[in-house]
């Protein structure tokens, strides 16, 4: 048998409802896989080894059949626990203790999980291989000089290297896809609106949204029947229906309509990355779908777009850490230092750098040129997926253009790590769902995964795609070696 | 030259809902500092806004009233700027896509109507308030999150007193939709003003400036005629007014710079991305229509019209729509409209003022002055005694009989009773009565006024003066 540790949720709960395990041996074996590990991936801000197993005596009295019943999870440390410190591993909230608990952690308190520990980011979620952290790096387990990717790359690593049956993650250009590729894991942005945003410290708000990360598409699918569905407290949040994922991602998906865009296969594109892609496409062909060239003009465009964007709702969403109410205050006896010397040491370069561009594109006299004209180009860009969707079902693309790179290799050169995200960016400004599951490996035996992009709340065929793949293929069942 | 003033209004009235307007937490006031406060309107992270539909309910509802524009489709923004009464950073507000757009209010001043344009009507969040302290300051939160609605005039008031009347009209319209209780003083309703000055019968606006902080009715037209004449002296002066924000000073009487034009915020507007925008449906707006009170202007030309009323008293008895309501009662249990009015106008409304109270919150009802009314007019008692029981009744909250009967104040009409009295006066008077008979008539006064003396008031006026002069004759 394999380890408990590198189990999914999905056998990790037919063993616990079977008997064969008990919950303790189950978080036991995690958080052992967490002490030996750590050291060398550094996926966690805060270990929560004993809230988990003052968790695991709660569940004694409560309903063990619950989809998520003592199943081991780590959540993304820009999401809000009550009573536990919430830093979005910034500087500025490393002592924040949320006195409220966010609505997805909520559900999955109701459904029996257990929180193992908060998983590392690029500070406020700003950046694609958690070197923005305010703390530290997280290491990709399959090669530990390599980032995990990021935002979400604590996540995705600690769901890589076993230290976790499964994660929660944040995704507002490609956090959760982007890491769960370089990772060799699956990683689903749902359509926005489809999961409840309270709790999760905003980054953009018209963009983010959070997901799951996992070791299996059925995985993705458990966690997101049980975060998804309308909210109160999220006006942006859809009153749309939730179907039972882990039923309908059963379906064959013969005669569905793959639409490949021909903008996606460009110059700087891996080519280990492009075959990969190529070979998957293949697969599903011979599993009946039917494949198609499509055109998505503006994608030029979506980069540009979102750095706008992103930036303005950024560079206001972050005005509330000023050193008043809560977290790092640098003492000062005039208000305005006080504000200058707060921010000035409580944020990093990138996320200052963020707060300036936005800042400045939401400045009187430029607002017009900058984000009412992002704006209009993200119409475009929708339009874009709207035109395509009446001729396909999904579409298909690399997550990313290149494998994970090296530590240190593009820290310097904002502008190549921006272009990370060229593949998963367009898709939050159009809004649809997205996911990323492994598709290959490269010649240096590191994971690459290939983006299922589907209609507004059409998740089922997103992972219904996602799931037939990953049944005809191996790749998943492969485990990082540390 | 002489000069005319061009004004416009900013003004913003907080809500009286009960709850804040996106959060759930208490809108009272008064309390114990962040005692009323949530982690929505402390701004914490990762917290959402969540609209509350009364304020948009009431926002509608003062728009209809204001003959306004309501949009079906409206946006909330932010406006951005630090201050640590602010805890987001932000305050969410309207911008582009307000709720109301194109109304008007219409005033009289000195006798003639006019119309000012209103520009728009907004709802947006109230900061919270700064304390300052000898060893440093502190931040209370509890209005943070309070609902405001912000009502913009078109620059169509000429001179103070319209400012003030409009101000006043403002009021009245506020509290008769019950959506604010319109206390400047308190800050439930709060006055900017824009001010420029142009040479009469030009239609070019002048250099404006902004006046802040005008926290009472009286101190609106004050400040506005403060500044009027110091731009007036400026101009005159061969100088130029410069665009800025200026501070109204209460203790000086004057207008002071608070910044420039240069260092106005750039509040980088954008459209709120944690609310989707507001659609409001046709029946919606219908709905809220269908519920509108009477308002002033209409109830005001019904009493008119209905209870024939002069226009004076129409004006007064329907500024108030508590007072209104309690005139109309007094008229539906029977009472006559103008005597019922005159007695509201002079006795009532004085005592109110005196007293400080609001008229629901007296124990005199409108079935006591009716009762009254009664009284008077069958003879029971006399108008004089009238006012009296009014006051007792005012007081104690008594019926009008209850008090008359207690006190023994039915007024004597028995002929024979007077009689007796006015022989005993003129048998104490002697002098008074030889100068009355030389031709000094005007000294029955005076033995009316010893009768009614000697009868404690309860004796029939009108009977004690023709005995007198029968008498004396």
């Amino acid at each position: 048998m394999e380890e408990l540790y590198q189990l999914g949720i999905k056998e990790a709960s037919e063993l616990l409802s079977s008997g064969e395990i008990s919950p303790e041996e189950l978080l036991e074996a995690v958080l052992k896989r967490i002490d030996e590990v750590e050291d060398k991936v550094k996926a966690f801000v805060t270990v929560t080894k004993d809230e988990a197993y003052k968790r695991l005596e709660e569940l004694k009295s409560a309903d063990s059949t619950t989809p998520l019943y003592a199943i081991p999870l780590a959540i993304k440390d820009n999401i809000c626990i009550k009573g536990v410190r919430t830093t979005c591993s910034s500087k500025i909230l490393e002592n924040f203790i949320p006195p409220y608990e966010s609505t997805v952690t909520e559900r999955l308190n109701n459904k029996g999980y257990v929180l193992v520990g908060k998983t590392n980011l690029d500070e406020f979620a700003m950046g694609s291989s958690t070197e923005n952290s305010g703390f530290f790096t997280t290491r990709n387990p399959w090669n530990t000089d390599c980032v995990p990717g990021g935002s979400s790359g604590g996540s995705a690593a600690a769901v890589a290297a076993g230290e976790c049956i499964g994660a929660i993650g944040s995704d507002t250009g490609g956090s959760i896809r982007q890491p769960a590729a370089f990772c060799g894991v699956v990683g689903m942005k749902p359509t926005y609106g489809r999961v409840s945003r309270y709790g999760l410290v905003a980054f953009a708000s018209s963009l983010d949204q959070i997901g799951p990360i996992t070791k299996s598409v059925y995985d993705a699918a458990v966690l997101l029947n049980v975060i998804s569905g309308h909210d109160h407290r999220d006006s942006t949040s859809a009153p749309v229906e939730v179907p039972d994922y882990t039923e309908t991602l059963k379906e064959n998906i013969k005669g569905l309509r793959l639409g490949v865009p021909k903008e996606y296969f460009i110059e700087g594109l891996d080519r280990e990355v492009e075959d990969s892609v190529k070979e998957a496409l293949k697969v599903l062909q011979e599993l009946g779908c039917v494949v198609k060239e499509i055109s998505l003009p503006h994608t030029g465009y979506a980069v540009a777009t979102y750095y706008i964007l992103a930036t303005s709702e950024a560079s206001s969403n972050l005005a509330r850490y000023d050193g008043v109410k809560y977290g790092f205050r640098a003492e000062s006896k005039e208000l305005l230092q006080m504000y200058q010397e707060t921010r000035a040491q409580g944020f990093g370069a990138e996320v200052k750098r963020r707060i300036m561009l936005g800042t400045y594109a939401l400045s009187a006299g430029y607002y017009d040129a900058y984000y009412r004209k992002a704006q209009q180009v993200r119409t475009l860009i929708k339009n874009d997926f709207d035109e395509a969707f009446k001729e396909v079902d999904i579409i298909v693309t690399p997550t990313t253009p290149t494998p994970a790179f090296r530590i240190g290799e593009k820290v310097s050169d904002p502008l190549q790590m921006y272009l990370n995200d060229i593949f998963t960016i367009s898709v939050n400004l159009a809004g649809g769902p997205a996911i990323s599951v492994p598709c290959g490996f490269s010649s240096e035996g590191l994971p690459i995964g290939v983006q299922f992009i589907g209609r507004h709340f059409d998740e089922e065929t997103v992972l219904k795609v996602a799931y037939n793949y990953e049944r005809a293929t191996e790749w998943h069942k492969r485990r990082a070696e540390l | 030259m002489k000069y005319e003033a061009v004004i416009g209004l900013e003004i913003h009235a907080q809500l009286l809902t009960e709850t804040k307007i996106f959060c759930g937490c208490s809108t009272r006031f008064g309390s114990e500092p962040n005692t009323q406060t949530c982690p929505v309107c402390i701004g914490m992270p990762g917290v959402l806004p969540v609209l509350n539909r009364r304020v948009v309910e009431f926002a509608i509802k003062t728009g209809l009233a204001m003959n306004c524009k309501i949009s079906s489709y409206s946006r909330f923004a932010r406006k951005n700027y630090f201050y640590p009464d602010l805890p987001k950073g932000y305050q969410i507000s309207q911008y582009e896509l307000p709720i109301c757009e194109n109304g008007y209010v219409d005033i009289t001043v000195d006798g003639v109507k006019r119309r000012v344009g209103i520009t728009r009507i907004h709802m947006e969040e109230d900061a919270g308030k700064n304390i300052h302290q000898k060893d440093g300051s502190l931040v209370d939160l509890n209005r943070a999150g309070v609902p405001l609605m912000e009502i913009v005039t078109e620059p169509d008031i000429r001179s103070p007193k319209e400012a003030a009347a409009f101000m006043r009209k403002l009021r009245t319209i506020l509290r008769y939709l019950g959506v604010c209780d319109g206390n400047m003083e308190q800050g439930s309703l709060r006055c900017d003003a824009n001010v420029s000055i142009r040479p009469e019968g030009t239609e070019e606006f002048g250099t404006k400036t902004e006046i802040k902080n005008i926290n009472s009715f009286k101190f609106v037209e004050r400040a506005l005629e403060y500044e009027i004449k110091r731009q007036i002296k400026i101009l005159n002066e061969g100088g130029k007014i410069i665009q800025e924000t200026r501070l109204w000073n209460v203790d000086t009487g004057t207008t002071q710079s608070m910044r420039s034009k240069e260092e106005a915020h750039d509040y980088r507007y954008f459209p709120e991305p944690d609310l989707v925008p507001l659609e409001v449906s046709k029946e919606w707006i219908e709905e809220i229509r269908q519920s509108m009170p009477e308002l002033p202007d209409e109830k005001r030309n019904r009493f008119i019209e209905e209870f024939g009323l002069p226009e004076y008293d129409a004006d007064i008895l329907t500024e108030e729509r508590t007072i209104a309501e309690w005139f109309e009662e007094c008229v539906r249990l029977g009472a006559k409209p103008k005597e019922v009015s005159n007695w509201m106008l002079t006795e009532l409304l004085r005592r109110l003022n005196e007293s400080g109270k609001e008229i629901h919150e007296i124990a005199l009802t409108p079935q006591h002055l009716v009762d009254l009314l009664k009284l008077i007019d069958n003879g029971t008692i006399s108008r004089n005694i009238g006012k009296n029981v009014f006051s007792e009744m005012f007081a104690s909250g008594q019926s009008p009989e209850k008090i008359v009967q207690e006190k023994g104040l039915v007024q004597i009409t028995d002929t024979s009773e007077i009689e007796k009295m006015v022989e005993d006066v003129i048998q104490a008077n002697p002098k008074e009565v030889e100068r009355y008979k030389n031709g000094e008539t005007k000294l029955l006064g005076f033995f009316v006024g010893q009768v009614m003396k000697a009868s404690k008031g309860k004796a029939n006026p009108k009977v004690v003066n023709e005995l007198i002069r029968k008498k004396l004759s």
